[in-house]
């Protein structure tokens, strides 16, 4: 398994590399006109994610972070979630950039291949910014009656967080 | 949204500086602070390597047809998830290009195709959303990235040697969360009537 994901990198570049050369596509050219777009990615993602982080790492500092996991400690314990990742389940739905800079905090405050580290990293990883995607579509679409929408929404959220934990705990144990 | 985030901002700052009050660590935070935009760039700047590379392995996957080739194979289990929309071609052809998009992580090309796909289904009930919509957007709320390279990125950023190594465990998770989506939208139909 080790192996396999390791050379799964590898094996794209080769695959599109091939592909693209077999479709009679410029390669090189593309994959730099790409490469400018991951550029503009980064652009969006570093503005939002300046005042984020400061925010996380004075939370961090000022020992809240570490109280709300105490105080959550026991229900999410119950649940099977790392009690530490309680932020990242608060933030998720809301903003992208605040859970991709919360995620980065707990991955460098307690490593990134402990189990806190990994929950947190398949977390982001299984789950969306549930409340944005709902306003662009709707707002998109001019529909203001949203009726279940949210809620099953949230569910599979609930059910991505659970499940991280859970894969994380049956893959790395 | 954005006024929430403010004031989600507004509290996080407020909660920092309290518990700095209570617990004596106001020094530590307002160091934190400066360290915290700082940590900010050096994670953008040590993503940027990765998420270009994929970026522009996608542009190339995508120029080869890619995309038009995943959405042709999807598209018949999709309609099983829009019962009322699986002979209208236009809507299914901008559901399944939106699936294929998010499945090989083009945020910015999915959202476009789904508002497409949404826009179809919003013309058959306008101002509520039908059954077929909220699944949609469900299905978007989840997320079925098969290769998250942000996070990867991420991972490598805090030192990790092997940052694909939770792809199966990203994958499960992913997967459990899509269906307990679909589930839960199919049962909301059921008891949530449109009025």
């Amino acid at each position: 398994m080790r192996l396999l994901t390791a050379l799964l990198l590898p094996a794209i570049l080769l695959l599109a590399a091939g592909a693209g050369l077999w479709k009679r596509v410029d390669v090189y050219q593309t994959l730099g006109e790409g490469a400018k777009e991951g550029l503009h990615i980064l652009l969006r993602i570093l503005p939002p994610l300046i005042g984020l982080m400061t925010a996380i790492s004075m939370l961090r500092a000022s020992g809240f972070l570490d109280w709300a996991a105490e105080a959550l400690g026991p229900g999410l314990a119950f649940l099977g979630i790392p009690p530490e990742t309680v932020g990242l389940l608060l933030i998720r739905p809301m903003s992208g950039s605040g859970a991709l800079g919360l995620g980065a905090e707990l991955m460098r405050t307690y490593g990134p291949d402990s189990e806190i580290g990994r929950t947190a990293a398949v977390m982001l990883g299984s789950t969306e910014t549930t409340f944005y995607t709902v306003s662009v579509y709707f707002g998109a679409v001019g529909i203001h009656k949203t009726r279940y929408a949210i809620p099953a929404a949230l569910c599979a959220d609930l059910a991505g967080f659970l499940a991280a934990a859970w894969a994380v705990r049956l893959l790395f144990a | 949204m954005r006024v929430a985030m403010s004031w989600i901002w507004l509290a996080m700052v407020g909660l920092s500086l309290f518990f700095g009050w209570q617990n004596g660590t106001l020094e530590e935070v307002s160091s934190a602070a400066g360290a915290g935009a700082q940590s900010a760039v050096a994670l953008c700047i040590s993503m940027a390597g990765p998420l270009c590379l994929w970026s522009g392995v996608m542009a190339v996957l995508r120029a080869c047809g890619g995309l038009e080739r995943l959405s042709r194979l999807l598209r018949p289990v999709l309609g099983r998830l829009y019962p009322d929309f699986r002979r209208d071609g236009e809507v299914m052809e901008a559901v399944s290009a939106n699936v294929s998009a998010n499945l090989l992580g083009l945020g910015n090309a999915a959202t476009p195709l789904g508002i497409r796909a949404a826009k179809g289904m919003a013309e058959r009930s306008p101002g509520t959303a039908s059954d077929a919509l909220c699944m949609l957007v469900v299905c978007n709320t989840a997320s079925i990235q098969l290769i998250p390279t942000t996070i990867a990125a991420v991972r490598s950023w805090a030192g990790c040697r092997t940052p694909f190594d939770i792809l199966p465990a990203v994958w499960l998770a992913s997967a459990c969360s899509v269906t307990a989506g679909i589930l839960a939208a199919r049962f909301f139909a059921g008891i949530w009537r449109e009025r």
